[in-house]
């Protein structure tokens, strides 16, 4: 089987203006959504407390917000999670409200919002471990509703790993940039790096759009995302190396369009597999990795695009040629390469 | 010509033995188990302890799979709930007879399954995250401002004293945030002072400032020893949770140091935070009170007497009874330091650092007591217990004092470890706090475990159905990285997360490129008309030098998280990093391994299975082999 039967360089580079044109588009629209919506930041960033609590039956969402707005907390959200009967509040900081004890208040008002007490229970596990919990019991032994997961996140954390991720960044940047600089050229390592920040940016262009929210794993996945669609640039590259050192009498335009064509099978068919881990993650990963996920498979659909349409073009516009790279080809004979003797 | 020296061969059979063994204890599961951890902090568990448990479970006719002391705590298995149940019960009421006052802390928990002979080789499983088994997560922040405060207070004294013991007159001392402010009449005091204070504290920087009449000496902590005191309060702090936490019998706290100033500890099991939080904050108590050594005393120490009025009975360590009198010379506030040492007869010793107050009780107390004994004692959760009680043989002045005599040097660091366990060095605070519910967590692990699986399944398809053999190739490769990566995962006894998983699984997701690149140039080799032998030793050349590149810009990304990282985002990173390194590894040596083994030694190889190769010129040509 055989995906790609390509008789001739498809010429990418003649449509490099429209690429880069489409590109700008939705560059300015993802710029455009950041500012004016902003990135829905999930609580590791803001501060606050996240309660992800599990009714017996379909949670009734409404009811629990009016319970909680009654405890005066602030801004309440109540939403669904998962599944009707799985209920994530969050609620921000406050000041005035002693962060320690808000758990247990909220779980505390919930509890008898379905006319139930709680109290700490010693349960064993079946397999054997001992494993104290606050306990909501109703009448009859029944457990209306159970507190999967709650989570507080002081001010001071918040502000910290804003600074920590934008300097994650900013390194991954300097370091990929620095990397390609030695092994190519200066000209390809600006031009994967614009691709590759263009990826980011739309990536959060469609978190802020959708208002998806963003956390540290969202974070994580970004920057995956650029080391990865990076890859992709550095595998471009390498063949308009070799094709600039294997075919003298070629253009740049034509070795350009004769790298992207040579590289397309592996191109889709990597991005396929990866896609297919990704996607495999996005339906059975649970919505702890949902968010996770859904930025990986957009990183990786544009990073496709991004480092074929993009990244090649930039390097031409930059005027990528022969003589940047095989100036170091000549210092270094390479045993394979058919004109290796024809350099003096 | 595609042939792997021997030893190419060795490695990589190696490489599949000890990923193995390393990944095996995964699989075992986990079984009930009870362990016995100490109640109080003056009382410490020894190898000997186990055989003490053995014999409590043979007495009651009970077996478990085994019994082990592993530093702190003793643990048996068991083989089902059951038994569990009964030998919790068992072995607290052979080593708590007095249930309201229990020495000892039987809690439940879990054990690997895995057999012990892979325990041996240190072949354990992953430790699990609390995100995969529930509990508690606390971040504390420790208040590091106050401990410097602490240690320029405490220096304020030291100066005050020895100016005095000098007869150096000084118009006053006085400390402003972390410096500390000495005022002079005179410009030569000012020169002596200066000369002695620097000799004798070598943790000050001391500048000079003239100010009218009045010459000032200014003090200021060092950078080095600002550094030291942090280093050491959040030292203490973690020794005292760690006997804090002990209490709460969980199977494995996590309470580790996370950047300067922060704290985390790790709960798992514990789904109540209201009493950890209880038990985290809560503080011991030191006093020092004098012994009574009267007659009558005595009978009642050996337990034929009344307790003398004014007095108390203690045990001390080591179980021997003491009466104590009531009134207390000291309390753990005047001891601003204990640190095992040893004496001028290089005898393990422990050195206490008083306060100026305590300093000067001490001295007048010890000019009075010479010959008797004096009691150091502990108050935890309202109960005491003498730590030590050592002789007074003369005066001690200067609040420097030396406990020594008849201790090892294990007694030594155990005695100070207690003196200083008395409390926080300095006051904490959650900063984050999380609870993950125990049935969550299952939900997690099979969550991430069904993504790893099937995302590996249908790469593994697809990869054969398209490269066949090569393709088959590919995906045990990709297997073989899973294997390494889990191994040297449990290895490092990393700590699994769900963002880890997620990490496997990306990993697993982008080393098939590698193996997509092979491939392809080798494919593209065919199709250019290299005979079969050729094209694999070309194509595996020349797309290694591509695969070198993509990694390297990957493990860039990998490297930034992991520094910058904290948390979650830090365990997803460990994975990504481990796992790029692994992917080399395999996809590049091992899969050309299976290769070479393959096809290597066909001298006249004429096709190989890699699907369909293409040509452009010749559409009608039949497949190299199908």
């Amino acid at each position: 089987m055989e995906f790609f039967r390509i008789k001739r360089d498809i010429p990418f580079m003649r449509h490099a203006l429209v690429f880069n044109a489409v590109s700008f588009i939705t560059f300015a629209a993802a710029v455009f959504f950041l500012v004016t919506r902003g990135l829905h930041l999930s609580i590791e960033f803001t501060g606050g407390t996240v309660i992800e609590a599990a009714y017996a039956q379909a949670a009734d969402v409404g009811k629990v917000r009016t319970t909680l707005e009654d405890l005066k907390l602030g801004d309440v959200q109540v939403q669904n999670f998962g599944t009707p009967r799985d209920v994530l509040i969050r609620l921000p900081l406050r000041g005035d409200v002693k962060q320690a004890e808000v758990v247990s208040r909220v779980f505390d008002a919930i509890c008898r919002a379905e006319n139930g007490t709680v109290s700490t229970q010693q349960v064993t596990t079946e397999k054997g471990e001992a494993i104290s919990k606050p306990v909501c019991t109703a009448a009859a032994g029944a457990e209306p509703v159970k507190l999967q997961r709650s989570e507080f996140v002081g001010p001071q954390v918040g502000s910290e790993l804003a600074r920590d991720g934008a300097l994650a960044l900013a390194v991954t940047i300097a370091g990929i940039m620095l990397y390609l600089a030695i092994r190519f050229e200066w000209k390809f390592s600006v031009a994967a790096i614009i691709a590759n920040l263009h990826d980011v940016i739309i990536i959060l262009g469609f978190f802020a759009y959708f208002q998806w929210e963003f956390s540290l794993s969202v974070l994580a996945a970004v920057l995956a995302v650029l080391g990865y669609s990076v890859n992709e640039s550095v595998v471009i590259f390498d063949r308009i190396r070799e094709a600039f050192r294997r075919y003298r009498k070629m253009s740049s335009q034509q070795v350009i369009d004769h790298a992207i064509t040579s590289t397309t099978s592996r191109t889709i068919i990597t991005h396929g597999c990866t896609q297919m881990m990704v996607l495999s993650m996005l339906v059975f990963g649970g919505p702890t990795l949902h968010y996770f996920a859904l930025a990986l498979t957009i990183g990786i659909l544009f990073g496709i695009y991004s480092s074929v349409f993009v990244a090649a073009a930039i390097a031409m516009w930059l005027g990528v040629k022969r003589e940047d790279l095989v100036r170091v080809a000549a210092k270094d004979i390479d045993p394979d390469d058919p004109n290796a003797g024809a350099v003096v | 010509m595609n042939r792997y020296p021997v030893w190419k061969y060795a490695i990589l059979v190696v490489a599949l033995l000890v990923g193995l063994i390393y990944t095996i204890p995964n699989f075992f599961g986990e079984a009930p188990a009870v362990q016995v951890s100490s109640g109080r902090a003056t009382l410490k568990l020894d190898p000997a302890f186990a055989q003490r448990v053995e014999q409590v479970l043979a007495k009651e006719g009970l077996t478990a799979d085994f019994v082990q002391f592993d530093g702190n705590s003793v643990k048996a298995r068991f083989a089902d709930v059951e038994l569990q149940g009964k030998a919790k019960d068992a072995l607290t009421r052979a080593l708590n007879p007095d249930p309201a006052d229990a020495s000892y802390i039987v809690a439940l928990n879990l054990l690997s399954r895995s057999p012990r002979a892979l325990a041996a080789l240190r072949a354990m499983p992953m430790y699990l995250g609390l995100d995969l088994r529930g509990g508690v997560h606390f971040l504390m922040q420790v208040d590091m401002k106050s401990a410097l405060t602490k240690k320029a207070e405490a220096l304020t004294g030291d100066i005050r004293t020895m100016l005095r013991d000098k007869n150096i007159r000084h118009a006053g001392i006085s400390r402003e945030g972390n410096t500390v402010e000495v005022r002079f009449r005179d410009a030569a005091t000012l020169t002596a002072a200066r000369n002695l204070l620097a000799d004798q504290l070598p943790d000050l920087d001391w500048t000079e400032a003239a100010d009218g009449a009045e010459s000032r000496l200014r003090g200021t902590l060092k950078a080095a020893a600002a550094l030291k005191v942090q280093e050491t309060a959040i030292k203490q702090n973690i020794t005292t949770l760690h006997n804090r936490v002990n209490e709460l019998g969980v199977a494995e706290p996590v309470i580790q140091q996370q950047g300067a100033d922060r704290v985390v500890v790790q709960l798992p099991g514990v789904q109540d935070t209201a009493k950890a939080k209880d038990i985290i904050g809560r503080t011991a108590t030191l006093e020092v009170r004098m012994v009574d050594d009267s007659a009558e005393a005595a009978a009642a120490a050996a337990g034929s007497g009344p307790v003398p009025f004014g007095t108390e009975r203690y045990v001390e360590r080591g179980a021997r009874p003491l009466i104590v009198k009531r009134q207390v010379v000291l309390t753990g506030e005047n001891l601003r330091d204990a640190q095992p040492g040893f004496d001028d007869q290089h005898q393990p010793a422990v050195h206490l650092t008083l306060d100026d107050k305590g300093s000067r009780i001490f001295r007048d107390v010890t000019r009075e007591n010479v010959g008797k004994r004096m009691a150091i004692l502990l108050f935890e959760k309202g109960k005491g217990e003498v730590v030590t009680a050592p002789v007074i043989r003369s005066e001690i002045g200067g609040g420097r004092v030396q406990i020594s005599g008849s201790m090892t040097t294990m007694e030594a660091q155990d005695t100070a470890l207690l003196l200083r366990a008395g409390s926080l060095a300095a006051p904490m605070e959650i900063i984050e706090e999380r609870t993950i519910g125990p049935s969550l967590g299952a939900e997690n692990i099979a969550k991430g475990f069904n993504s790893v699986i099937y995302g590996f399944c249908a790469i593994a398809v697809f990869m054969i159905v398209y490269y066949r053999l090569f393709g088959m190739f590919s995906a045990i490769a990709l297997a073989f990285n899973l294997l390494l990566l889990v191994a040297l995962l449990s290895m490092l006894q990393a700590t699994l997360t769900l963002p880890g998983i997620a990490a496997i699984a990306l990993t697993l997701g982008m080393a098939i490129d590698a193996n997509v690149l092979i491939n392809e140039r080798v494919r593209e080799e065919l199709r250019g008309g290299a005979s079969p032998q050729t094209a694999i030793t070309n194509g595996y050349e020349r797309a290694f030098a591509t695969i070198l590149d993509s990694n390297v810009t990957t493990l860039i990304a990998g490297l930034a998280l992991l520094t910058f990282g904290s948390g979650p985002v830090r365990g997803f990173a460990v994975v990504h990093c481990l796992g790029i390194l692994t992917s080399m590894f395999s996809a590049v040596f091992f899969s050309r391994g299976l290769v070479n083994l393959w096809y290597g030694r066909q001298k006249r190889l004429k096709a190989v299975s890699i699907g369909q190769v293409w040509r452009p010129d010749a559409p009608a040509t039949p497949p190299a082999n199908a």
